[in-house]
């Protein structure tokens, strides 16, 4: 007994002293936007990782939420001790490359089997990986909005409950038929609600998308702001409390709309698939997810953290860190993360995988963001990314709550946001 | 020699403190004045003399005009009405009442919860459709609000947690004014046939205006400081609605990582503080009889 | 004069009620599963699970610990700093005085919250972003501290501290054993209001901290409940409670000896 308990401590301390002697070290930030067991899972992989690659130790950072990761990685690079390798979100691109601090992955993707790992992610989530040509991201804690509808509530109204609206002619009919009033006219179900606090940008390109119209050029120092569709989009938007009153007036709040959909206060909500588990254990009926509603087209906006390999690193180190993140997105790791986090896998080929095969079957839900992601664009991005996406958020704050008419609001935003990314042109 | 002993003793005293105020307020404050004429440097671009660039910017800039609107109607609306609110608290705790220990206590809880974790409580109250207060309106048959949700009322949903918070902690200085003034003086005047208000007027709040002095010292510094609550409640919106001077310069130093206008707009901030301390000193110097 | 009476109790009672009702909120939301967050129903079951979740959601142990240590190093600073200050404006004439005192009025207007720009480049270039020193160091020197101190030891009769000069006691003896009892009440009120101050303080920790291991309680709310998937009103409760809940119950046990040192600290 004693003997194996010695046996243990030194094997212990064999391990914790590893690290030392390693030929390779990596220090990885990561941020973490959702609930659960998200910090422990990039954890306990981070372990496996180390645990099969002799020579490599890896400290995994957490550091909070992606505000605090990319501030924390600026400070870090301006005192020369920059990480080597971190989740960021994919909208920050521009930023750092501002800032000098990043390098492509393809300088390390030299064999024949790298280059087609560069090409195995969905198209939609490369779009904010890579500029000029090169790769700069590689896709990890990914989502993209979609429509969560109320069955109960949708077969109250008359509807069927398991077919959501196609189209945005039908997400107005249906909304007006969901939408439930009491004696003395106050409503008491709105039929359906699209969040417009804090980033109200990111449910609203579903709807550009959907007109077919793309926000920012892929160099990022370019918007199509007041583009006639994307006034129409606006309109839209505005219109479903307005004229249609679907929707409740004025700022929705983000945070508290999971809860509206759960007290029945509106049938159907649009948010990302980061909610699926929260909706899953919290609704208190039956619900359905679906795809955005189409226009001209289906589409929907991506979003989340990307992998970033910044510059600082020794050749080593940037092997290494390559090695690691190819290593993470191998479907067997990629399946564990999403099962974890509700992330959307960003390779078709983890979707292959018995266990991802067997967890789909169980919850079918999660195929929609999947096949959704074939119509999905890029997340606005643009060099000063927070201020030019702030500008924006503000013009359709001011056409939300009646401020300003749509054409307004975004011609405005578009002279504003020119002024900021003409330096950059 | 012994003054000089003296003297060498007191700044000897002086030097540790003063090495910290110097450092974290006397010099920042001048070198945000210095950094607003430069630009922000940034990865390979260093800073260069911008002379009155970012003033100019700041001029034509419509968020700023707004911000400083909204700060203005934020001191107009919190300041008097909680130091008002505090006054009449205080009086309230100092008689004769029943509970009175858990009446000042319940007056007394927001201070000591933080801003940043009542936010999401009020956050409650408001949210449309089943926050409390259009729980309590629906049975009274009104319809749904969006107190936040508005840009017309926004930054009234931001000043009433303000006032609400801040009110308790200005009735603890009230109270013990309210405890040192001599009952001698009220029952002397009681004599005479005064009422209660001529008491109130003539003696109570004469004697409380040192004390007034303090809390609206207090209450106007922290009516440009106080941002926590917008981090939660609005986020400064709808479209800058309720976005204050201190949280403006919050977004553009650390969100979009612009130092230079930053400090530009630091510096408007300072001139503010500058121009109603003075103000205030002139306006109660005449009425204070401070030792 | 009764019915005078009768309606200053309503007014205050109701004024009271509410001023707590936020804090009674939080109550009924962490003790109550968080389908019954809207739902006022009297027979709603208890529970503790908030809690439970709270805590093993975020790191929250650390974050008052964190805190803890941040109101020690800034209340020590600053008894400290601002006693030997006030000593020194009470005690002593000196050229610069006047000047020397207008500076420390100023920071009673300007306080190093609003200087975020600046302090933080300072911190910055002392290599000292992310550390529980950099939240303190803005705050260790207080204006209002010196100014209230001060005010205090200009109370003290002068005989007392003749007296102690012809026993041969040192300056610095003088200041420990004559000016600093009689001051106790004004310790004793300023600590609480910086230890209330520091220990809700925001927007200074949230830019100089972002790791757990020097994050405060309210940086680390913050972050708690800004999470993608919407506002856990019974969890985040459930965490006020018990990361404010210490200040909370030492407030409510000493608050009558709280407006007591306030009205002998002669703060009015």
């Amino acid at each position: 007994m004693l003997m194996t308990n010695l046996k243990a401590a030194t094997a212990a301390l064999a391990f914790a002293a590893a690290p030392a002697a390693a030929d390779v070290d990596l220090q990885f930030y990561f941020p973490v936007a959702v609930g659960g067991a998200a910090a422990e899972t990039i954890q306990s992989l981070t372990d496996q990782y180390v645990a099969e690659h002799e020579g490599v130790a890896i400290e995994a950072v957490y550091t909070g939420s992606y505000q605090d990761t990319v501030a924390k990685a600026l400070t870090a690079a301006r005192g020369g001790n920059a990480p080597q390798l971190s989740v960021i979100l994919s909208t920050d691109l521009f930023t750092l490359l501002d800032e000098d601090l990043i390098q492509p992955f393809d300088t390390f993707a030299t064999s024949a089997e790298d280059k087609d790992w560069l090409a195995s992610f969905y198209p939609a989530f490369m779009e904010n990986s890579q500029t000029g040509g090169k790769t700069y991201g590689i896709p990890f804690q990914r989502s993209t909005p979609v429509l969560y509808w109320n069955k109960e509530a949708f077969k109250a109204a008359g509807l069927d409950p398991e077919t959501p609206p196609a189209t945005w002619d039908e997400m107005v009919e249906m909304g007006k038929k969901l939408t439930v009033r009491d004696a003395s006219g106050n409503v008491t179900q709105w039929g359906v609600r699209i969040p417009s606090s804090g980033f109200p940008y990111w449910l609203f390109q579903g709807l550009t998308t959907q007109n077919d119209v793309i926000l920012a050029n892929a160099e990022g120092n370019e918007v199509h702001f007041d583009d006639p569709k994307v006034v129409e989009a606006l309109d839209y938007l505005v219109d479903l409390s307005k004229s249609h009153e679907v929707m409740a007036p004025g700022i929705i709040e983000w945070g508290a709309t999971p809860k509206a959909f759960f007290e029945g206060q509106a049938a159907m909500m649009w948010t990302t698939t980061g909610n699926l588990t929260n909706v899953r254990d919290n609704a208190p009926f039956d619900f359905g997810v679906g795809m955005l509603p189409a226009h001209l087209r289906r589409g929907a906006p991506t979003g989340g953290g990307n992998f970033y390999l910044f510059k600082d690193a020794s050749e080593e180190q940037a092997r290494a860190a390559f090695d690691f993140v190819k290593w993470i997105s191998e479907p067997e790791q990629s399946a564990k993360w999403t099962m974890a986090t509700g992330y959307v896998a960003p390779r078709p080929e983890t979707w292959e995988t018995e266990t991802m095969k067997a967890y789909a079957a169980e919850f079918p839900a999660v195929l929609v963001a999947r096949d959704q992601l074939e119509h999905a664009v890029a997340e606005l991005s643009t060099y000063e990314n927070q201020r030019v996406t702030s500008i924006f958020n503000d013009a359709l704050a001011a056409a939300i709550t009646g401020q300003k008419s749509s054409q307004e609001a975004l011609k405005d935003a578009q002279a504003q946001a020119d002024a900021i990314l003409k330096p950059y042109r | 020699m012994l003054r000089t002993r003296g003297w060498i003793e007191a700044w000897l005293l002086l030097v540790p403190g003063f090495v910290f105020l110097i450092a974290f307020t006397h010099v920042p404050a001048l070198v945000t004045i210095w950094n607003s004429f430069f630009t922000t440097p940034r990865g390979r671009r260093p800073a260069r003399w911008a002379g009155l660039e970012n003033y100019e910017t700041l001029l034509s800039d419509p968020t700023f005009w707004k911000v400083l609107k909204n700060n203005a109607l934020y001191a107009a609306g919190t300041i008097p009405l909680s130091i008002g609110i505090a006054l009449v608290m205080a009086l309230w705790v100092n008689r004769q009442l029943a509970g009175r220990g858990l009446v000042r206590m319940a007056y007394f809880t927001p201070t000591v919860l933080p801003m940043i974790a009542v936010a999401n409580i009020w956050m409650f109250f408001y949210t449309p459709g089943f926050g409390l207060i259009d729980q309590i309106g629906a049975a009274l048959g009104l319809g749904q609000t969006n107190i936040l949700g508005s840009a017309d009322t926004a930054l009234w949903g931001v000043m009433v947690v303000t006032i609400w918070k801040e009110a308790g902690f200005f009735m603890i200085f009230y109270l013990a004014a309210l405890q040192t003034i001599p009952p001698s003086l009220v029952e002397a005047a009681r004599i005479e046939g005064a009422g209660g208000w001529t008491i109130f007027r003539r003696i109570t709040l004469p004697l409380l205006m040192p004390t007034t002095l303090f809390v609206s010292i207090n209450a106007v510094v922290n009516s440009f400081r106080m941002v926590d609550h917008i981090f939660i409640l609005t986020g400064g919106g709808p479209d800058n609605a309720s976005s204050l001077l201190l949280f403006y310069i919050y977004e553009v130093a650390f969100r979009f990582w612009d130092t230079a206008y930053g400090a530009t707009l630091t510096v408007v901030l300072l001139a503010f503080l500058m121009i109603l301390a003075i103000g205030q000193f002139v306006l109660f110097d005449r009425r204070v009889h401070y030792r | 004069m009764t019915w005078d009476r009768v309606l200053n109790t309503l007014g205050a009672w109701a004024l009271a009620l509410l001023w707590v009702l936020p804090l009674a909120y939080a109550v009924w939301t962490a003790v109550h599963p968080a389908a019954f967050e809207a739902r006022f129903d009297l027979l709603a079951p208890l529970t503790l699970e908030n809690f439970a979740k709270a805590w093993s959601a975020a790191p929250f142990g650390r974050y008052f610990l964190n805190t803890f240590l941040l109101v020690t190093v800034i209340l020590a600073g600053q008894f400290l700093l601002c006693t030997l200050a006030a000593y020194a404006f009470a005690r002593y004439r000196f050229p610069g005085r006047g000047i020397l005192f207008g500076l420390v009025l100023l920071q009673l207007l300007i306080m190093p919250d609003i200087l975020i720009v600046e302090n933080y480049k300072a911190i910055h270039l002392l290599d000292l972003v992310d550390t529980i020193p950099a939240m303190a160091l803005p705050y260790i020197a207080s204006g209002f501290g010196i100014f209230l101190l001060r005010q205090t030891f200009l109370s003290v009769p002068k005989e007392l501290e003749e007296a102690a000069q012809i026993e041969g006691l040192s300056s610095l003896g003088i200041l420990l054993r004559v000016y600093v009892p009689p001051a106790i009440p004004t310790y004793l009120a300023y600590g609480l209001v910086s230890v209330s101050h520091h220990w809700n303080n925001f927007l200074w920790p949230l830019i100089v901290t972002n790791s757990v291991e020097t994050r405060p309680v309210t940086v680390g709310l913050s972050v708690f409940s800004a999470i993608d998937s919407g506002v856990e009103w019974s969890v985040i409760n459930a965490a006020t409670l018990m990361t404010s809940g210490p200040l909370l119950l030492a407030f409510l046990l000493f608050q009558r000896q709280f407006v007591q040192s306030f009205m002998r600290a002669g703060i009015k």
